[in-house]
């Protein structure tokens, strides 16, 4: 079957099928992104690891963290069918010629922080990625199954931070509010830009690739956690939050903020890609030694 | 002190110290792949560790988080091995193929304890610690054996942690007294058998040190023991009551 029908039958393009350009570039621009993301987002909540508040939630999140980047490597792998390396990948994430999710731009500051980030940010991504899950390209759409699967954890486990401290004492309730409305926003623009503004939207619907607009995966997020926040005791900081016909009307994130944070000038743009690329190039002597040493061990084999 | 809790947080705080300074590694690792083997490794510590903090406060009725968060640095028996700041990745492995050869012979030992809870929490992880030494020796061989650079730093790493590894076998009247308890000095030619040997293959020198450092048994840190409890502990101690 030619690409254009198996697309129409809902079926799914694999790594030798014949594809457009087109195709293969936006979707491996799409994955290497979506990859940059899992092993940025490391980060903002390794930043609590040694401060875990509990040797059980100091697990939790070690392996949590440790979750994100087995994300980071079967996504690098998906979008090394497509014909890129991921040393590539890299380089174009290391030199800003590839973004990251702009999320992961907001320093973490609190304990709750992390509460916040496994209930908001795992929760909008599950919304983003579980209509993956059935995306035209095979690889892509089976590594968002297993990553799926992991992110509903992460987003249970989340909640159940801030459900704990929502029960504790008035300071641990205070931390709680004050994550809400520091990560509240930041959450909603990760569906991108309103689809008025959205450049790709059109092309990667018609390709099966995106399988609903950037409003109406807000809409599906806004509903889905209000109702928990409820649960939770915590205030929602949006003054013209109304629940009607079983939807919630809600604020439009300030979206200029969005585009400053994704040309760079977010609160840990810089922080984040610096410890980054230092990480990289603090590892190359380690990464030559491994190669020298697979090589050294080839010719004495030969 | 009850000599079975005193044994018992001997290891568990070797553990904790160890998992807390592994976990500094993630999200800086030299290659994905390495982050993830290191959370693993992290992981597997911490569970020794919350396993054995556990037993020791079942004692005196203390949880694990008391035993980890509101003991002072004088009361932590780690041995100064597990608390030294992460160097570059060579001192990593150094100091995990020293630790990890270190505990795979001692709870391989400790499996037979007259002790049941230390006998089964030393079955569970020796399994775990065989996948850390085989870790760790297989990196020492590649950066022994790599490039220039990896040797040199592998040798410096090998040669920086020597003078911390006489602390493991250290032997005293309570593991002598104890009949739950391994003598760690019966596992020292053993180790050093094993050591030497992935040292020899990996091209480096056999390091020596005319000085070895004491005192963790006996609560008595490094300089940095204190920076590491200050990071570990302060949310914990800012809360006072609070549960999490
Ligand atoms: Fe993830
Ligand atoms: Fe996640």
């Amino acid at each position: 079957m030619d690409f254009q029908a198996t697309i129409d039958a809902d079926g799914r393009i694999e790594p030798r099928d014949a594809m457009p350009d087109g195709y293969r570039k936006t979707l491996i621009r799409q994955i290497a992104q979506h990859a940059h993301s899992e092993i940025i987002g490391m980060q903002p909540e390794g930043n609590w690891i040694s401060r875990a508040p509990s040797l059980r939630r100091k697990a939790i999140l070690m392996a949590k963290v440790q979750d994100e980047a087995g994300h980071g490597l079967y996504l690098y792998a998906a979008a090394e069918t497509l014909g890129v390396d991921r040393a590539d990948l890299l380089d174009m994430l290391h030199s800003g010629r590839q973004k990251y999710s702009s999320i992961f731009n907001y320093p973490t500051l609190t304990w709750a922080d992390i509460g916040a980030i496994g209930w908001l940010v795992d929760g909008a991504a599950i919304v983003n990625q579980v209509p993956l899950c059935r995306c035209s390209y095979g690889p892509y759409a089976r590594a968002m199954v297993r990553v799926c699967k992991e992110e509903s954890f992460h987003q249970r486990q989340g909640f159940e931070i801030l459900y704990t401290l929502c029960n504790g004492t008035p300071g641990q309730k205070a931390m709680a509010q004050d994550a809400l409305n520091r990560w509240w926003w930041p959450s909603l623009m990760m569906f991108g830009p309103p689809d008025t503004a959205s450049t790709h939207s059109e092309q990667s619907m018609a390709w099966g690739i995106k399988r609903h607009s950037n409003d109406e995966l807000r809409q599906r997020f806004v509903d889905m956690t209000v109702p928990q926040a409820d649960v939770l005791g915590l205030r929602v900081p949006d003054d013209g939050l109304v629940h009607q016909d079983g939807r919630y009307r809600f604020t439009e994130p300030d979206y200029t903020e969005l585009y400053d944070v994704v040309k760079g000038n977010g609160p840990c743009n810089q922080q984040r890609l610096s410890h980054r690329v230092k990480a990289h190039e603090d590892g190359a002597w380690v990464r030559e030694a491994a190669a020298a040493y697979a090589a050294k061990k080839e010719a004495r084999a030969a | 002190m009850n000599d079975l809790f005193a044994y018992t947080l001997r290891l568990g705080d070797d553990a904790l110290i160890s998992a807390q300074r592994t976990a500094e590694w993630i999200a800086a690792a030299p290659q994905l792949e390495e982050d993830v083997a290191l959370g693993n490794i992290g992981l597997d510590q911490l569970g020794q560790a919350r396993s054995l903090l556990q037993y020791a406060g079942s004692f005196d009725g203390r949880t694990e988080d008391d035993l980890a968060y509101f003991r002072d640095e004088r009361d932590f028996l780690n041995v100064q091995l597990c608390e030294l700041p992460n160097g570059d990745f060579a001192f990593a492995m150094a100091r995990l193929l020293y630790f990890a050869t270190y505990q795979h012979l001692l709870y391989d030992e400790l499996r037979s304890s007259a002790d049941e809870t230390l006998a089964g929490v030393a079955g569970k992880a020796v399994k775990e610690v065989a996948y850390h030494v085989d870790h760790a020796t297989q990196w020492v061989l590649r950066l022994g054996d790599g490039t220039e650079e990896s040797h040199r730093r592998m040798q410096a790493g090998l040669d920086a942690l020597w003078p911390y590894t006489a602390e493991l076998f250290e032997s005293d009247s309570l593991v002598q007294r104890l009949p739950a308890a391994v003598d760690p000095s019966t596992l020292s030619a053993a180790w050093t058998d094993r050591v030497l040997g992935v040292i020899d293959e990996s091209t480096c020198e056999r390091p020596s040190s005319s000085y070895q450092h004491t005192g963790g048994r006996l609560g008595r840190h490094t300089e940095h023991m204190g920076y590491l409890l200050a990071e570990l502990q302060h949310v914990a101690r800012s809360h006072p009551g609070a549960t999490w």
